[in-house]
């Protein structure tokens, strides 16, 4: 997409300017982000009790002097790096530690708010937390897009970035704070869901795999056959999610009532199955799609080159053809992973499980914390996935060239 | 004599306006769905005014996203916004992986019960498409052609608006019909949260058990997007004829 040799020109502006540090314009952007999440709006939220509306409290409410000192002067060191430095990986490094420093400062708060022994009070994270938070992922995410990171390396970023996260949690660092809480009081059910929920994504996606690349090879042989495959796979993406896993259930329904090996193996009307199943259904587009597509990419003389070596056509698909065709069959499987990952939270609504019972219970409830405990998984989830697959995609991509 | 694909459409715009305006005629082909003598067809509220509701929720977001995603667009890929480019790119990426209900739920307690959670999830998600469309759309501009407009005397202003913008809008108007496709399905999950569209007359047959509700609704739904998608798709092919250098 991007076109070589057409580049912008430099603005006048930076030219002048030269005399006095050049201020970086993102970062001003990104400082005034945060410095409204600091000072305008609340850091933390203290409720008597889970239901209640918050009451909204500033660091400085909550915090000794001297920790709310130190938290100002590190952020606003942070804010100078990002002003005036243009040095990505010292910008990295300020990001991480204004993270650093902020979540200790939710986790303290946390702390000086709750009473000793006291499980009903609850203190979350306010809008003043989320919005620094924002700013200071949006520099880091900066930094490390401007230090172009090989496939290799941003997977590694990633399971740093996880296991950190895991480590803190793991200690109990936020155990005080409202939607630890909540998971507290929820574990059990939240590791069954997230078995359940990575079951469902997975499954579902292998399953369309299986079928998807035998009929995209297929509709490349058959070239008659691709307008009618493509158009019926599309009619099915455009039936919304919920109507798709209701209308399921009938069919599922009456087959376990009347198959008792169906009933015996766990397909019901409600539940994983209907869930499964429309899941399938709309991971077929994409990867169908995109093998299509894989293979036309595959230049016909290559084709013909490794016939000519005597590789019979089997042969020539396998390990010629499909090859090839892997970055862009995966960049499709990407696409799927992320979307039923996102959408298997919908399939609580028919009691397929997963993260969504959390979400949807939080919604029947008025409880924010139980909405988080199920939503900020899942986007850890999808966001992990994709980063993962893109980076897998790059790698192969670089390979043949 | 009209081409049968036309046809084709003509006739599905008819039926869609004919199941909404006066379902209670379709009541035989629901009946075997709907068990032991519930409603064949949705009772508890009005299907023309819902479908009504459902799309303009669908389009005053989709016209949010527009307007944003293209000014960004345009923003990022000019000489002074170029550093805001790859963190925008970053940005609108990520805000892909947050699952819509996450959106809607989060919403909640921020702006209440009702249509404006699901403005809000519909306008961030419909921006991904839109922003990079116009991204690329702008990006690709012919350099040659750009230099024959500089050197016709055009200032930065007109070469965006009678240039640029115009050799772009084939590509901007293929991510708009893409956000407004997948928002119309998106629509639906609204109503978990209260907002009046075709996803009610979804939940009420999830919640009493009755498919031929879910049926409708989803039907409704899926032939509503299939139809939009022709729309534009019919206007994109009009404007490609008038904006074709070759």
């Amino acid at each position: 997409m991007s076109t070589p040799g057409f580049s912008l020109p430099r603005p006048a502006s930076a030219q002048q300017s030269a005399a006095l540090p050049r201020v970086d314009r993102l970062g001003a952007l990104l400082t005034l982000l945060g410095a409204a999440g600091l000072f305008l709006l609340p850091f933390v939220t203290f409720k008597a009790n889970r239901i209640l509306p918050g009451d909204p409290r500033g660091l400085a409410q909550v915090l000794p002097v001297w920790a709310t000192c130190g938290c100002w002067a590190t952020l606003a060191a942070v804010a100078a790096v990002v002003l005036f430095a243009v040095n990505a990986p010292l910008r990295l490094a300020a990001a991480l530690a204004g993270i650093v420093v902020t979540g200790t400062a939710l986790a303290a708060a946390a702390n000086a708010l709750t009473p000793a022994h006291n499980l009903i009070v609850r203190v979350a994270a306010g809008a003043g937390f989320w919005l620094l938070l924002a700013a200071l992922g949006l520099l880091a995410a900066d930094a490390i897009t401007r230090m172009r990171p090989g496939p290799g390396t941003r997977v590694l970023l990633l399971a740093a970035f996880l296991g950190a996260v895991g480590l803190t949690l793991a200690q109990g660092t936020f155990d005080n704070v409202s939607v630890m809480r909540e998971y507290a009081v929820n574990a059990a059910a939240f590791a069954v869901a997230a078995r359940q929920h990575i079951l469902l994504s997975l499954g579902s996606l292998g399953a369309a795999v299986i079928v998807s690349l035998p009929l995209g090879i297929f509709c490349h042989r058959v070239p008659r056959l691709q307008p009618g495959v493509l158009s019926a796979l599309n009619i099915i993406q455009t039936i919304p999610s919920i109507a798709l896993f209701g209308i399921l259930m009938a069919p599922l329904g009456a087959l376990a009532a009347h198959v008792p090996l169906a009933a015996a193996v766990g397909i019901r009307g409600i539940g994983a199955a209907p869930a499964a199943l429309a899941l399938f259904l709309y991971s077929l587009l994409p990867i169908v799609a995109n093998t299509v597509a894989g293979l036309k990419r595959v230049s016909p003389a290559t084709v013909e080159a490794a016939l000519g070596m005597g590789m019979t056509r089997r042969q020539t698909l396998m390990s010629v053809e499909l090859v090839l065709a892997l970055p862009v069959v995966l960049t499709g499987i990407r696409i799927v992973l992320v979307q039923n990952i996102g959408l298997v939270t919908v399939a609580a609504l028919i009691g397929g499980g997963g993260f969504g019972t959390f979400v949807f219970g939080g919604i029947g409830q008025a409880a924010t914390d139980l909405v988080l405990l199920g939503a900020i998984p899942t986007v850890v989830l999808a966001f992990s996935a994709a980063v993962l697959l893109d980076a897998l995609v790059e790698r192969l991509d670089r390979v043949p060239q | 004599m009209p081409r049968p694909a036309t046809l084709l459409r003509l006739a599905a715009l008819g039926l869609l306006l004919a199941f909404l305006l006066v379902p209670q005629r379709f009541a035989p082909l629901f009946a075997p769905l709907a068990a032991g003598g519930a409603p064949p067809i949705y009772d508890q509220g009005n299907l023309w005014m819902l479908a009504l509701s459902h799309l303009a929720t669908v389009l005053a977001a989709c016209l949010g996203s527009i307007v944003i995603a293209v000014a960004l667009g345009i923003l990022v890929t000019r000489a002074g916004g170029q550093e805001f480019l790859p963190l925008s790119r970053a940005v609108v990426s990520f805000g892909q992986t947050f699952p819509p209900v996450a959106v809607l739920a989060l919403a909640v307690p921020l702006v209440g019960f009702g249509e404006k959670p699901t403005l809000i999830a519909l306008f961030l998600y419909g921006l991904l498409p839109i922003f990079e469309n116009t991204v690329v759309g702008l990006r690709t501009c012919p350099a040659t052609v750009l230099d024959a407009a500089s050197g016709m005397g055009m200032s930065a202003r007109q070469k965006l608006v009678s240039v640029e913008l115009p050799l772009a809008m084939p590509l901007i108007l293929e991510g708009i019909r893409l956000s407004l496709v997948i928002n119309i399905g998106t629509a639906t999950l609204g109503s978990t949260v209260a907002a009046k569209g075709l996803g009610e007359v979804i939940i009420a047959g999830l919640l009493s058990n009755n498919t031929a509700f879910v049926l409708q609704g989803g039907l409704a739904t899926g032939l509503m997007a299939v139809l939009l998608y022709d729309a534009v798709a019919a206007l994109e092919r009009r404007l490609c004829r008038n904006a074709r250098i070759d």
